[in-house]
């Protein structure tokens, strides 16, 4: 008979991350839960308190890999954007939209511009703010809204 | 100190739907460099074999390449660092043949863009970003430049205009290249034409680089045998080389690239010359704004003053320091792996005065400037007649 076998738990939570995810598994996969409580978190090492975002499972700088969470919070400065009229496959759905990047001062934001503001209303060097959203199809981002 | 020269150069037509396999296209770029070079297989030690693995459906292209193009039993293997893979290849050859390994090297550098369908280009194009932290927001290549094209205008007062001129100057030469996949002229109202979407804001179609199938090679020596096999070597005088991290959200400068900035300053070095002394030089303009952002990173112009350069078309054939007056990325189409080797080949070209109709006057030195990604790498390799 044949033995019942036990399925191996795998923590692939991360492939709920943005429109279409290219990655299942990370040891940041927390990142996502975090984003489901309505967070959008970095990393801080613990040894030498350099700032990561988007969030490491280890710390390049001092090669340590006792990482704690911070929140993105506040206000960034908008960087640069630009509207895309064409998309990967995967995203035609959501064409047109804009990627954009924040700077927080201590680290910086790469993302999607919330397609409720309209253009005229974005230049670079305004206030923005990061914002956690769940998407049509469940799977978990964030946005960058007018602050 | 050895000098190591280049002895052959050779590419394939750029074209759109090459009839062929990877292997009959990598021929097309090697028999042209073994009639330049006059040698024959046997006088090859080795070959380096580039492109950009996402392309290929061949496992390990370098193999099946090396059997066709007679290069077995001599060592082959394969260099990737995306669009600048061909000039990565050039500085592996130098090193080899520098470090006394082999005395001549060939570096291929092919890609079959059309050997995938659209849908599975698409679909790769995606992932050319950071996997895990960009592309789930649905990026892709011309939005990235497009990012530092509105930063740079923001910082500098650049327009859309002063992009177009690029194009323009581009599509001058692009007609006098018979390689050149685009070779129509190219006029400010097409350009601007309201009838066409922005590919990404701001850049809108003529802005872009197409996408190409080629293969170029590059036929590499030591100084003995380059003196014994070449009457005209051209020699590599200066090599350097960057990278940058992937994700945006690590990088600091938006209105430049950093890896042209720091290979740049390296290949000087090394030359032992400044950007004054470039007679002609190849930028990697898979964008307008690209080609605006060599000239600065290069020092052909200060920061924010590259729109004054092609503004008096001081980057045309006649003027202070021609650029990409083979018709550039923009115009000879952009087969990945193939393009650095045939930036290197133009200015070989140009350094023998044998450009035809494309020659700048009696150059002496050149500047080849290859950017791998979202100016992820960067290459920029000096050449010189002597
Ligand atoms: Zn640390």
């Amino acid at each position: 008979m044949a033995k019942g076998k036990k399925k191996k738990e795998v923590d692939d939570r991360f492939k709920r991350f943005g429109t279409v995810s290219f990655t299942a598994i990370s040891k940041v996969n927390d990142f996502v839960d975090y984003l489901a409580q309505g967070k959008v978190m970095g990393t801080k090492c613990k040894k030498c308190g350099t700032v990561h975002f988007p969030p490491v499972a280890d710390c390049a700088e001092c090669l340590s890999s006792d990482v704690e969470w911070f929140e993105v919070t506040g206000t960034g400065k908008l960087v640069s954007f630009s509207k895309l009229t064409y998309g990967p496959v995967g995203f035609e759905d959501d064409l047109p939209y804009a990627i954009a990047i924040l700077d927080y001062g201590d680290y910086k934001v790469f993302g999607r511009i919330d397609k409720n503001i309209p253009d005229e209303e974005l230049s670079i060097g305004i206030a923005m703010k990061t914002k956690p959203i769940t998407l049509p199809n469940d799977q978990l981002s964030y946005v960058f809204t007018k602050a | 100190m050895e000098r190591v020269g280049i002895i052959g150069v050779g590419q394939s037509a750029f074209v759109r739907g090459y009839p062929g396999s990877i292997r009959e296209l990598a021929y097309e770029g090697f028999k042209e460099a073994m009639e330049d070079a006059k040698i024959s297989n046997g006088d090859i030690d080795a070959s380096i074999v580039c492109s950009a693995p996402e392309y290929d459906k061949q496992r390990s292209p370098a193999g099946v390449i090396a059997e066709y193009l007679g290069l077995t039993p001599q060592p082959t293997f394969y260099v990737e660092s995306v669009c600048s893979s061909s000039s990565t290849g050039l500085k592996v050859a130098y090193s080899m043949i520098k470090a006394g390994l082999h005395d001549v090297v060939c570096v291929l550098g092919f890609q079959k863009m059309s050997e995938i369908s659209s849908a599975e280009s698409q679909e790769r194009m995606g992932r050319g970003a950071d996997i895990q932290w960009e592309s789930p927001f649905g990026t892709m290549m011309p939005a990235y430049y497009a990012m530092y094209a509105r930063a740079h205008m923001a910082e500098y007062g650049t327009t859309e205009e002063d992009l177009a001129l690029i194009r323009l100057k581009a599509a001058t030469y692009g007609q006098l290249n018979e390689k050149a996949v685009y070779r129509k002229p190219v006029t400010m109202e097409q350009i601007f034409d309201p009838e066409r979407p922005p590919v990404a804001t701001p850049l809108k179609v003529f802005d872009c680089c197409a996408n190409a199938d080629g293969s170029s090679c590059i036929i590499v020596a030591s100084e003995e045998k380059a003196k014994a096999f070449c009457e005209k070597p051209v020699w590599i005088r200066g090599l350097g080389a960057s990278s940058e991290p992937v994700n945006m959200a690590a990088r600091d400068l938006f209105t430049g690239l950093n890896v042209a900035i720091e290979a740049g300053k390296q290949a000087y070095e090394m030359a032992g010359v400044g950007p004054e002394d470039i007679d002609v030089a190849e930028v990697h303009d898979c964008f307008t704004i690209a080609e605006m952002m060599a000239y600065e990173n290069l020092g052909f112009a200060k920061p924010g003053e590259g729109k004054e350069l092609i503004g008096a078309k001081e980057t045309y054939k006649e003027g202070k320091i021609p650029v990409n007056v083979d018709g550039g990325l923009l115009s000879k189409g952009h087969p990945i792996g193939a393009t650095g080797g045939s930036q290197i080949r133009t200015i070989v070209l140009q350094l023998r005065g044998e450009a035809g109709p494309m020659q700048v006057k009696d150059p002496e030195i050149g500047l080849v400037h290859n950017i791998g990604g979202v100016g992820l790498y960067g290459n920029v390799t000096i050449l010189g007649r002597s």
